[in-house]
C-alpha cells in the first residue's frame, strides 16, 4: 500500500498542517510519499524529505501550482495517482478548493475533514458543526482525503527522502491567478497557535480589537473572532473561527464578547482549556468553558494584561 | 445567461441535532427544516445577477425528499424562475449529487452554476467542485464577491490567510461563502406568485445515476461532552488558575 500525502506551504516552508496529514497517513500503514506542488517551492520539498516516515518527495513547479489553482493541482495529481490506495491533503481551503475535484474524477467519495483513522477503510468525521461524530467505511478503491489538521500531532523530522521533479501537465480546466491580498501578521498562525484569543460582536468595532492584540503579543497568541465580528468588519474574514471558518484547538482559547453560538463552538470546544469573558452570565459559551468570568471586556482584558505583567509576561 | 442554483433542504441552523440512541443517525423527526444558509446566498446571488441584466433565468434544483419541494418553492419566491425536484429518500451523497447536477447541466446548459460552498448537514464542502471536475469547468470556490466582464467571471475568494481574487471564462461554478450576500426574505406577493412557477418532478433513474453510498456509515455517535467548568470572582483569580491549575500560561 502507498499513500501520496499532498504538502500545505506558502513556497517557502511547509506548513505544520501536512505533518499531521503525514500522521494520518502512518495510521493507515504503507509508504508514504509527498507531493510539493509550488513555484519556487525547493526548500519545501527540502523540508518534506526531512519528515519522519516519508519515503519519497515529488516536485512539480509551474505558475498555477504556486498560486495553488484548483484545476491545475487536480490534473496534476491525477496524473501521478495511478499506483495510490490513498491520497490525503490538509483540510484547508486549498485542500478543500481541489481534492473533491480529484475525488470526483477518480469516482470515489471524498472524505472530508477527517478526526480520527480507525483502519486502513474506516475514518471519523464531525458532521452537523461536530454535534455527531460519524464513522465510515469507504468501499472506495482509492481514499480521497482531506485531514482536519489539529486532531493528529504534527510528524516530526528524522526522515532523508529522495526528492524527485515530476511535470505539471495543462490543466482540463482553466481560471487565472489575479492577485492575492493576504494579511500580514507577526503573530502566529490561528490553526497551529498554542494560544488564541477571539473576539465577538461584543468587541463593538474593529479599533477595540488593540486590546486583544495587546494581550496576544503578551502571550504569543494568535487573534480570531466570532463570525458576527468578520461580518461587522471589526476584523478580516481569516480571522472566523468556527463551523465555517477556521476550526483551532490550542492549549488556551480565549472568548471575549462571544456568546457560544453552536457554529462558533464547532471551531473550538477541542481546545485544551477554554477562557470566557462575558457580561451575561446566561451566554451558552460558558457551558463549555474551563474558567469564565463574567464581566464587561472593556474592564476585563486590559485587566488581564496587567496581571499577565505581574507573573511576567 | 443562465443560472442554475442547486438548493439543499437540511436542519435549520437554529436547531441542537441529537445523535439517536442506536447511533444510526441523528434525529430528525419533527426538526425544523430549511434551505442550506450557503444555497439561500447562492439563490440571492443569481437573482442580483439578474437584476443587472446579467443572467435572464435562474432555475433551481433540488434533490432531496418531497419536502425538498418547500425549499425549491422558498428559492422561488426570492425570484428563481423555475425548479427540477428529484425526488428521493435515499441519502445522497456529493459524488452522486455531483453526477445528477452534471447530468441536468448536460440538458439545460447553463453557464452558470452557483452553488453553496458547504451543506450544514454533512459539512462536506464538495459538491460544487466535484461538479466542476464532472464538468471539465473551471471553478471559484468561497466566493464573497462574484464580478461578469464580459465573458469572464472575476471571483474573490475568502482563503486561509485573507482573500484570493482568480478569473475565468464562462462556463464555470461558483460556490458561495458567508459574506458574498445577505439573502433576502420573500415577500408574501412573491410566495402567492411562487406558487404558480412550475417545477419539474423527477426521479434519480431519469439521470441514470448510481446513488448507492460509496461510504458506510458505520456509527453515528455524540461527540465526547466537555465538563462544564468554574466561574472565576476576579482577573486576578483568572490569571492565577490558568497558571497554577491549568499549567497554560
Ligand atoms: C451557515 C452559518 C454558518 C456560521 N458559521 C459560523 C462560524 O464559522 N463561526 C462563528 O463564530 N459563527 C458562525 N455563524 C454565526 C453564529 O450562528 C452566531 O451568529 C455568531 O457566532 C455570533 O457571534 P458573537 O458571539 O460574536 O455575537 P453575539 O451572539 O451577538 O454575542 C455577543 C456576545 O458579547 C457579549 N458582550 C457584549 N458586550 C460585552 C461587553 N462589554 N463585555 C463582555 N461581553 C459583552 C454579549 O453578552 C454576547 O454574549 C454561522 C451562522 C450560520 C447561519
Ligand atoms: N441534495 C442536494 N440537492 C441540491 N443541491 C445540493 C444537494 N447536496 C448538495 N447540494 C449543493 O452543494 C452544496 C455543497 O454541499 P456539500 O458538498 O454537501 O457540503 C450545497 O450548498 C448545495 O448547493
Amino acid at each position: 500500500m502507498a499513500t501520496l500525502v499532498i504538502a500545505e506551504h506558502d513556497n517557502k516552508s511547509l506548513n505544520e498542517a501536512t505533518r499531521a496529514a503525514v500522521t494520518a497517513a502512518k495510521k493507515m500503514g504503507g509508504d508514504i510519499h509527498i507531493l510539493v506542488a509550488g513555484q519556487g517551492a525547493k526548500s519545501v520539498a527540502d523540508e518534506a524529505a526531512k519528515v519522519e516516515g516519508v519515503a519519497k518527495v515529488m516536485l512539480a513547479e509551474s505558475d498555477a501550482l504556486g498560486h495553488k489553482m484548483a484545476e491545475a493541482l487536480e490534473s496534476l495529481v491525477l496524473s501521478i495517482a495511478e499506483g495510490y490506495d490513498a491520497i490525503l491533503a490538509p483540510a484547508s481551503t486549498v485542500g478543500k478548493n481541489f481534492m473533491p475535484r480529484v475525488a470526483a474524477k477518480l469516482d470515489v467519495m471524498l472524505i472530508s475533514d477527517i478526526t480520527s483513522v480507525e483502519s486502513a477503510d474506516t475514518f471519523i468525521r464531525p458532521i452537523y458543526a461536530g454535534n455527531a461524530l460519524m464513522t465510515v467505511k469507504s468501499s472506495d478503491k482509492v481514499k480521497v482525503i482531506t485531514v482536519r489538521p489539529t486532531t493528529f500531532e504534527k510528524a516530526g523530522d528524522g526522515g532523508s527522502a529522495s526528492v524527485e521533479t515530476v511535470s505539471a501537465p495543462d490543466a482540463a480546466a482553466k481560471s487565472a491567478f489575479v492577485s492575492e491580498e493576504l494579511s500580514k501578521s507577526d503573530r502566529p498562525e490561528l490553526g497551529a497557535a498554542k494560544i488564541v484569543i477571539s473576539g465577538g460582536r461584543g468587541m463593538g468595532n474593529g479599533e477595540n480589537f488593540a486590546i486583544l492584540e495587546k494581550v496576544a503579543d503578551k502571550l504569543g497568541a494568535a487573534v480570531g473572532a466570532s463570525r458576527a465580528a468578520v461580518d461587522a468588519g471589526f476584523v478580516p474574514n481569516d480571522y472566523q473561527v468556527g463551523q465555517t471558518g477556521k476550526v483551532v484547538a490550542p492549549q488556551l482559547y480565549i472568548a471575549v464578547g462571544i456568546s457560544g453560538a453552536i457554529q462558533h463552538l464547532a471551531g473550538m470546544k477541542d481546545s485544551k482549556v477554554i477562557v470566557a469573558i462575558n457580561k451575561d452570565e446566561e451566554a451558552p459559551i460558558f457551558s463549555v468553558a474551563d474558567y469564565g468570568l463574567v464581566a464587561d471586556l472593556f474592564k476585563a482584558v486590559p485587566e488581564f494584561e496587567e496581571e499577565l505583567s505581574k507573573i511576567g509576561y | 445567461m443562465k443560472i442554475l442554483v442547486p438548493v439543499k433542504r437540511v436542519v435549520d441552523y437554529n436547531v441542537k441535532v441529537r445523535v439517536k440512541p442506536d447511533q444510526t443517525g441523528v434525529d430528525l423527526a419533527n426538526v425544523k427544516m430549511s434551505m442550506n444558509p450557503f444555497c439561500e446566498i447562492a439563490v440571492e446571488e443569481a437573482i442580483r445577477m439578474k437584476e443587472k441584466g446579467l443572467a435572464e433565468e435562474i432555475v433551481v434544483v433540488s434533490i432531496g425528499p418531497a419536502g425538498a419541494q418547500e425549499t425549491i418553492r422558498t428559492a422561488l419566491a426570492m425570484g428563481a424562475d423555475r425548479g427540477i425536484h428529484v425526488t428521493t429518500d435515499a441519502i445522497v451523497e456529493p459524488l452522486a449529487v455531483a453526477k445528477i447536477l452534471a447530468k441536468i447541466a448536460g440538458e439545460e446548459s447553463p453557464e452558470l452554476i452557483i452553488l453553496g460552498k458547504q451543506a450544514i448537514d454533512d459539512d462536506a464542502n464538495a459538491t460544487g467542485q466535484m461538479l466542476g471536475a464532472l464538468l471539465g469547468w473551471p471553478q471559484g470556490t468561497f466566493a464573497s464577491k462574484v464580478e461578469k466582464d464580459g465573458d469572464t467571471l472575476k471571483v474573490t475568494r475568502e482563503i486561509d490567510g485573507g482573500l484570493q481574487t482568480v478569473s475565468f471564462g464562462l462556463p464555470a461554478i461558483v460556490t458561495t461563502d458567508l459574506r458574498l450576500n445577505e439573502p433576502r426574505y420573500a415577500s408574501l406577493p412573491n410566495i402567492m406568485k411562487a406558487k404558480r412557477k412550475p417545477i419539474d418532478a423527477k426521479a434519480p433513474e431519469d439521470y441514470g445515476v448510481d446513488l448507492t453510498p460509496r461510504l458506510e456509515v458505520l456509527k453515528v455517535a455524540e461527540p465526547p461532552k466537555r465538563q462544564g467548568g468554574v466561574k472565576v470572582e476576579t482577573v486576578a483569580e483568572l490569571v492565577s488558575k490558568l497558571k497554577n491549575e491549568a499549567g497554560v500560561l
